[in-house]
């Protein structure tokens, strides 16, 4: 699913952010990443979602080499990742339902079926009365699962999601974080970056730690902690 | 007007605000140029088809004694025998005297100047051989002038050309400038919606799903302020004309004839600049975007 081969990362001159990092995670599984702020997390979640080309080293996704992918094919790949951004990134001047059918417009789907799924996924979701609602209209709780409800409208084969608890209560992190094992146990590939150590020791999921660049792999815990 | 919807707020943002009054302000001088070219044109078409298949012929002055010499006769008799000549007739005096009133003045006896002796001759172009036509009468008559006014209209045309010319580069100027300034308001766009393209980007938005988001706002906009350019355009020509009537500057041939009497594709041009407009300003917003997005990874 996701390969990483001695990537190595850096923002234009600058300092490598990341270095030799190499992973292998395979289809289904789900994986915390999780570090200290600054360690690279959200670079790392940048090469998966395809926002950033590495400085060096080889990433494949669902296969493909992404170097040697051309440009006009990078679109479909991006199709089959979702991404829950750390600041949820919705567009201010669409609404809630606007904002979910996003992925399902760039993509061609016919607008009644739009209709039918993404009112079927904000009903799920328990913003069925906020349809029209826009973001800024909405709580911190709601808008994240606006966000949430985005990134996996196009049933993606990974879900990318950066600190997507980092700006609600613990409760409602803790059903976030139900919801993305639900969706894991749908099929989806997950790799959910967070620093919230105690709300990750809850799940029996293993972990890729980064620190200062440098990327572990920490297995999952042998028991649940829930 | 050709709204549609859009993922980019492009409508609020101040990105594209004068953009409508750039185009308006291009396509306003677009067509002031394009109309005078082609008021310039209808005339020298005019001026050429009234002057084709006439011929002045020049006879020297007549003698001081004030003796008829005959040459008028002779070149008379000669011309109507000619092949392909429709008529010839000689200018009178008073005729003569109208034509040289501008130079002379109303009050001067031609009879005691040296004035040559007009014939105006009709021809049929296609049949008549005006240069053996000439030979005969400088033969017939020593110091005989054969003018077709090609000399002079050649001349006339030329200029026209040049002017032709001159309009044709104030609209490739304006052309230049219009592009311009929708390069400038769509990498703006671009700029201030960076957040939005790169999300779009990012769920897998196309490079052209992008860019028409940007392309359909530049069109409705250049559309828009075309037709205002036009209609401001409409409204100079308009203006002008009645001006000129009232100072007495143009008389009732010289009005918009020329114009309103232009063909109906070229009127149809006048008519599509705006359009023209809002297509240019579409693939200048589409190239722009599209050159913006192969950057981004």
């Amino acid at each position: 699913m996701v390969r990483f081969e001695n990537v190595g990362m850096r923002y234009g001159a600058g300092p490598e952010v990341l270095r030799d990092i190499s992973l292998h995670l395979e289809p289904g599984s789900f994986h915390f990443l999780t570090g200290a702020s600054g360690a690279g997390k959200s670079s790392l979640l940048k090469l998966v979602y395809l926002a950033e080309r590495p400085s060096r080293g080889l990433i494949s996704l669902f296969g493909r080499e992404i170097a040697t992918t051309p440009r006009r094919e990078m679109p479909a790949l991006r199709r089959r990742i979702g991404v829950v951004f750390q600041d949820f990134r919705l567009i201010e001047h669409l609404s809630a339902f606007d904002n979910v059918a996003l992925p399902l417009r760039v993509a061609g789907v016919s607008e009644p079926q739009i209709a039918e799924h993404v009112t079927e996924l904000l009903t799920w979701v328990g913003l069925a009365d906020h349809l029209q609602a826009r973001p800024a209209t909405l709580s911190g709780g709601q808008q994240q699962r606006v966000a949430i409800a985005r990134a996996v409208i196009g049933r993606p084969s990974l879900l990318v999601a950066d600190e997507p608890t980092g700006n609600v209560d613990e409760d409602l992190a803790y059903r976030l974080m139900r919801l993305f094992e639900e969706l894991n146990k749908l099929g989806t590939t997950l790799v959910v970056a967070s620093h919230n150590e105690t709300l990750v020791d809850r799940f029996d999921q293993p972990r890729l730690h980064l620190e200062h660049g440098e990327l572990s792999l920490q297995p999952a815990p042998s028991k649940g902690k829930r | 007007m050709l709204r549609r919807r859009l993922d980019l707020p492009l409508d609020r943002d101040g990105s594209g605000r004068f953009l409508p009054w750039i185009v308006a302000l291009m396509v306003y001088l677009s067509s002031l140029a394009l109309a005078g070219t082609l008021v310039v044109r209808e005339v020298l078409e005019r001026w050429d088809q009234g002057l084709r298949g006439t011929v002045t012929v020049e006879l020297p002055a007549a003698p001081a004694s004030g003796k008829d010499d005959g040459a008028v006769e002779l070149a008379l008799k000669l011309l109507r025998a000619a092949p392909g000549v429709i008529s010839a007739e000689p200018l009178d005096t008073k005729r003569t005297a109208q034509l040289l009133a501008p130079w002379l003045g109303a009050d001067v006896d031609l009879s005691e100047l040296p004035v040559p002796r007009l014939i105006d001759l009709r021809v049929e172009p296609a049949s008549v051989d005006l240069p053996a036509l000439a030979q005969r009468i400088k033969a017939a008559i020593p110091g005989a002038e054969l003018d077709d006014h090609r000399r002079w209209l050649d001349r006339v045309i030329r200029t026209g050309l040049a002017l032709q010319a001159v309009a044709f580069a104030i609209v490739m100027l304006v052309g230049a400038a219009a592009v311009l300034a929708v390069v400038f308001a769509t990498r703006t766009g671009l700029a201030v919606h960076h957040a939005v393209v790169e999300v779009l980007h990012l769920i897998g938005a196309r490079d052209g799903y992008i860019a028409r988001q940007f392309e359909w706002h530049a069109l409705r906009l250049g559309i828009e302020g075309g037709i205002v350019g036009l209609v401001l355009a409409g409204l100079t020509v308009a203006g002008v004309t009645a001006a000129a009537e009232r100072v007495g500057a143009i008389d009732d041939t010289a009005r918009l004839l020329p114009l309103v009497e232009a063909p109906l594709y070229e009127w149809a041009l006048l008519l599509l600049l705006p359009v023209a407009a809002g297509l240019i300003a579409m693939i200048t917003a589409r190239i722009t975007v599209l050159r913006a997005l192969s950057r981004m990874p």
